[in-house]
């Protein structure tokens, strides 16, 4: 009988909300346990479950897994979530473009204020000239109502989620790009990912400055 | 008739060496494009086949593969370097990941302001010794084998020669006593092959070939973070 799948991770989006993004569109329950100090990130470490000393980990299937993209592509891969080697190729294509994008936000609060100001700036350039263009055109070229293969892959999921992550600092930003906001709003609206969106899900709020100074605390930067 | 895999790139490491390492342990015969200027850069842009405007890129069964990830993990699974089953695969990830993270602050290194040179290299070096290759030395002793996952040759085993030898530049006593899987993996014959002199493995960059590599991707700044979680790079 397979044991719940467990998440640990601080109490906010960092690297684990893709995640949770992903096993919730999937339809998998999972429980949280949030670090709140520096000594809760400590026992994990003198307790042996962090393989490099570092979170998110997931307790899945008998295994503490860590590093995110290892995490997702099981997730994906026993979800079925992405299908035979070509099909994959071009999902991992675009999540790793996807995810480079994210890296901004989630990196955002790091920087001193001054910083912040640039790379806002440099998502929202980035986001609008090189990222949303290219996946726009990928569903223009196909016609079709996801990303690869006529199916839901995590690329899909991936994208609602950047796509959301962005609006939350211009929702300008999808203005010029119909197929983006057409598959945003059928991809809500898939029953597993409404729920997700619902209030009171297991879905963490925009970051920030006091979930950052919590993070500082634990993580010790 | 398979045509040969062709990498697009500038003449150096970066963040290709991991895919040529990959292609040729697996025997796959390979052909690159190198460019190196700016301007042949921008002559690749322009011709459309690089969907985020970067590079790596590997023109490979008929699609114009980019993102380093993406390509390591389509040539995994196609040669078969990628685990027996989803668990495997699991383990495999988790291992390469880890070693991306210390690969990376090697590769960049070179990039670190002068003043910060030493301190840079004293993290890498500790972090390699304290937190990445403890990992794989206990995952091969408690398991006994040849090999980190599945009693055979994954993308793993490849990816931790690699980074053992970048290592092994940054300081040679780094790996003292761990000779001994290193050994192993080097007498696999598509990597004693790519260990020959003469084989596509590039050089470490000097002081030369950093400054084209700047040029060429416009790197202006010390690029090396303080906490060393993420590597922001601006081309």
């Amino acid at each position: 009988m397979p044991g719940k799948v467990k998440l640990h991770y601080c109490d906010g989006r960092g690297r684990m909300e893709a995640i949770r993004w992903l096993l919730a569109a999937a339809g998998v329950e999972f429980e949280e346990i949030f670090l709140e100090t520096a000594e809760d990130l400590d026992k994990l470490r003198n307790d042996g479950r962090l393989m490099f000393q570092q979170v998110p980990m997931v307790e899945i299937d008998g295994m503490e897994l860590v590093q995110t993209r290892a995490i997702l592509n099981y997730i994906a891969s026993k979800h079925n979530l992405g299908k035979d080697l070509k099909e994959r190729a071009l999902i991992d294509m675009y999540v790793e473009g996807m995810m480079d994008l994210n890296e901004i936000i989630i990196m955002l609060l790091t920087y001193p204020p001054e910083e912040q100001v640039n790379q806002l700036a440099l998502l929202k350039e980035k986001t609008t000239n090189r990222y949303f263009p290219a996946f726009e055109k990928v569903l223009k070229s196909h016609g079709q109502d996801y990303l690869v293969g006529n199916r839901l892959s995590r690329a899909d999921v991936h994208l609602v989620e950047l796509i959301y992550n962005v609006e939350e600092f211009d929702p300008g930003l999808t203005a010029n790009f119909p197929l983006l906001k057409a598959l945003k709003t059928r991809i809500s609206n898939l029953p597993t990912v409404k729920k997700f969106l619902q209030p009171g899900s297991q879905r963490k709020p925009h970051e920030d400055m006091k979930t950052m100074d919590k993070a500082r605390k634990i993580f010790r930067f | 008739m398979a045509e040969k895999p062709k990498l697009h790139y500038f003449n150096g490491r970066g963040r290709m060496e991991s895919i040529r390492w990959l292609l040729a342990a697996a025997g796959v015969e390979f052909e690159e494009k190198l460019f190196e200027t700016r301007e042949e850069f921008e002559k690749l842009i322009q011709g459309g086949t690089l969907l985020y405007e970067q590079v790596p890129m590997v023109e490979t069964d008929r699609m114009n593969l980019v993102e380093t990830r993406a390509i390591l993990r389509y040539i995994a699974a196609k040669y078969d370097l990628y685990g027996r089953n989803l668990k495997q695969q699991a383990w495999i990830d988790m291992y390469v990941e880890g070693l991306k993270d210390l690969s990376d602050m090697i590769m960049f290194f070179p990039l670190s302001l002068p003043e910060e040179k030493e301190m840079n290299l004293e993290h890498i070096l500790a972090r390699a010794t304290t937190r990445f290759f403890p990992v794989y030395e206990k995952a091969l002793r408690d398991h006994g084998q040849d090999f980190l996952v599945g009693n055979r040759l994954s993308w793993a085993d490849i990816q931790l020669l690699e980074v053992i030898l970048m290592a092994e530049e940054c300081k040679p006593s780094v790996l003292a006593g761990r000779n001994e899987f290193m050994a192993r993996i080097s007498h696999i014959p598509t990597i004693n092959k790519f260990l020959q002199l003469g084989s596509q493995r590039k050089p470490p960059l000097d002081e030369e070939s950093i400054e084209t590599v700047k040029n060429i991707f416009k790197f202006e700044r010390g690029m090396f973070l303080k906490n060393m979680s993420t590597i922001v790079a601006e081309y």
